[in-house]
């Protein structure tokens, strides 16, 4: 079962992980769990001395998230990777990759979403827009 | 004068991958370097991504053992026992003992053949190809005994919810002891001509450096992380019945790619007496047992990967298919320290120094 849980808000969370890096636990990864249509959960994983320390975070699908990746370097690739699968949106991202780590620029689906997969219609390329004989 | 020649030098972005005779894997690398210094690195992936975590909804949990088997060809066995690590604690099953001691052996014959698949990449990496060829033969004797084993040579799919599917008996393991000292012999006439070469040295010693703290800072796993003198392998955890047995984790203070090279080789003969010691141990009985019910709850389960730490995080609803399922690997973790190893570093290092972390971008991105 998932032990040592601490609940945080997104108002919290960067207090409780420099906290958490200070005492000396390292980085392990992030998981994102679908609840519903319009919410999503964090889930923060550290380990210190083999023992698991986790955070949970609930948040709004289309609220942005503080990003940890100033505090834990590594956690760019995980957030990013969210990006990509939960169309969740990291603030203050290190490296944002702006949801092209592992998709092309016009990929509009998240893939692990099961409740909904924005659609949003990508903007006509100028040049086609222009050009009459298309 | 010397003002005047630094300021012309210019930045320039280097693409590196994602095809590259040096990588197994595609993974792409945005290197800016000053002269033939490297300044910068920037990764990208997404060239073999397929979305196997997605696959909970349409497979059931048992059917997902086969699933997480092709999340990576060359550690199945582990990637597999770790999921049903997780299924097994939600559903509380305990397994018989001999299957915890056949978990063990069938692992650390993955993590030796996975070890010697790499030490002949690296050893190919800097243009060493009889060594190459040498660790890929006596991979193959690994492979043999798979194939006899479980009738597959690299996805031997033994695991199953409760325990495994085949056994082994006693000729078999007398015959795996056998092929193993062969292997320990082979493997240690080339002991020599890996570490003390001086092309082997000039080209790993010094390279790729990872200090221990930057290593534990960067949340780094695995034959990376010991190779900085941090002794942290999941191992240490007891699962399977690596509990029973006697166990420290190799550990080198190098911090470059030289160390990294050890550590694997080193682990290969760890990995061979493990084996020993669980044939010695290992106790008669049953090899599963009858699996009622479906899962429900949360969990996380963790072991050590030839590449390092593996994570699985499992959440089940008591329908026969899956929540959520989660997979960190390894090079997901390792990938940051890339971000460290490579500036300062010249241009020609880069396929050594990437390959010192095993990248295994099948793994990572799933």
């Amino acid at each position: 079962m998932l032990e040592n849980v601490v609940s945080v808000s997104p108002d919290t969370l960067a207090g409780e992980i420099a906290k958490t890096k200070y005492e000396g636990f390292r980085f392990v990864t992030m998981t994102c769990v679908e609840l519903d249509a319009d919410t999503a959960e964090v889930i923060y994983h550290f380990d210190r001395d083999f023992t698991l320390k986790n955070f949970r975070l609930k948040a709004a699908k289309n609220a942005d998230i503080p990003s940890i990746s100033h505090i834990f370097m590594a956690a760019f690739l995980a957030e990013n990777e969210i990006q990509d699968m939960f169309h969740l949106k990291f603030k203050g991202l290190i490296i944002d990759f702006n949801r092209t780590l592992y998709f092309d620029d016009n990929a509009q689906t998240a893939p692990l979403c099961r409740y909904t997969v924005s659609q949003i219609k990508s903007p006509e390329p100028e040049s086609i827009q222009n050009s009459g004989d298309v | 004068m010397q003002e005047a020649i630094q300021k012309t030098v210019q930045r320039t972005t280097i693409p590196f991958g994602p095809q590259h005779p040096v990588l197994p894997e595609p993974v792409h690398l945005k290197i800016t370097v000053e002269d033939e210094i490297i300044k910068e690195v920037v990764p990208a992936l997404g060239f073999v991504h397929r979305g196997l975590e997605k696959l909970i909804d349409i497979r059931d949990f048992h059917q997902m053992i086969q699933v997480v088997e092709r999340v990576c060809g060359i550690c199945s066995m582990i990637h597999a026992m770790c999921y049903v690590h997780g299924i097994e604690e939600l559903m509380k099953i305990e397994v018989p003992p001999r299957a915890k001691y056949l978990r063990v052996i069938w692992s650390e014959l993955h993590r030796i053949h996975s070890h010697l698949l790499w030490l002949g990449l690296f050893a190919d990496s800097f243009g060493f190809e009889s060594v190459f060829m040498q660790f890929w033969r006596i991979r193959e004797k690994i492979l043999n005994i798979d194939e006899a084993t479980t009738g597959n040579r690299i996805i031997v799919s033994v695991n199953v919810v409760g325990g495994v599917r085949k056994d082994l008996s006693q000729d078999q393991m007398r015959w795996i002891l056998d092929e193993l000292d062969q292997i320990e012999q082979m493997t240690t006439q080339l002991e020599s001509t890996l570490f003390e070469d001086y092309t082997v040295k000039k080209r790993t010693i010094g390279k790729g450096l990872l200090p221990s703290r930057q290593a534990v800072e960067l949340g780094i796993v695995g034959p990376t992380l010991r190779a900085s003198g941090v002794a942290q392998d999941m191992r240490q955890l007891g699962y399977a019945a690596f509990k029973e047995l006697d166990f420290e984790p190799v550990t080198e203070n190098n911090c470059d790619c030289w160390a990294r090279c050890r550590v694997r080789y080193r682990e290969v003969l760890q990995s061979i007496d493990l084996i020993r010691q669980a044939i010695s141990k290992i106790p008669a009985g049953e090899i599963n047992v009858k699996v009622k019910g479906r899962p429900q709850g949360e969990v996380i389960t963790r072991v050590e990967q030839p590449r390092g730490e593996l994570l699985y995080y499992i959440k089940a609803n008591g329908s026969k298919n899956l929540d959520r399922l989660r997979i960190r690997t390894p090079t997901f973790a390792n990938i940051p320290a890339l971000f460290t190893m490579l500036p300062g570093m010249w241009l020609s290092d880069v396929p050594v120094i990437v390959l010192s972390i095993d990248p295994c971008i099948s793994c990572t991105e799933r």
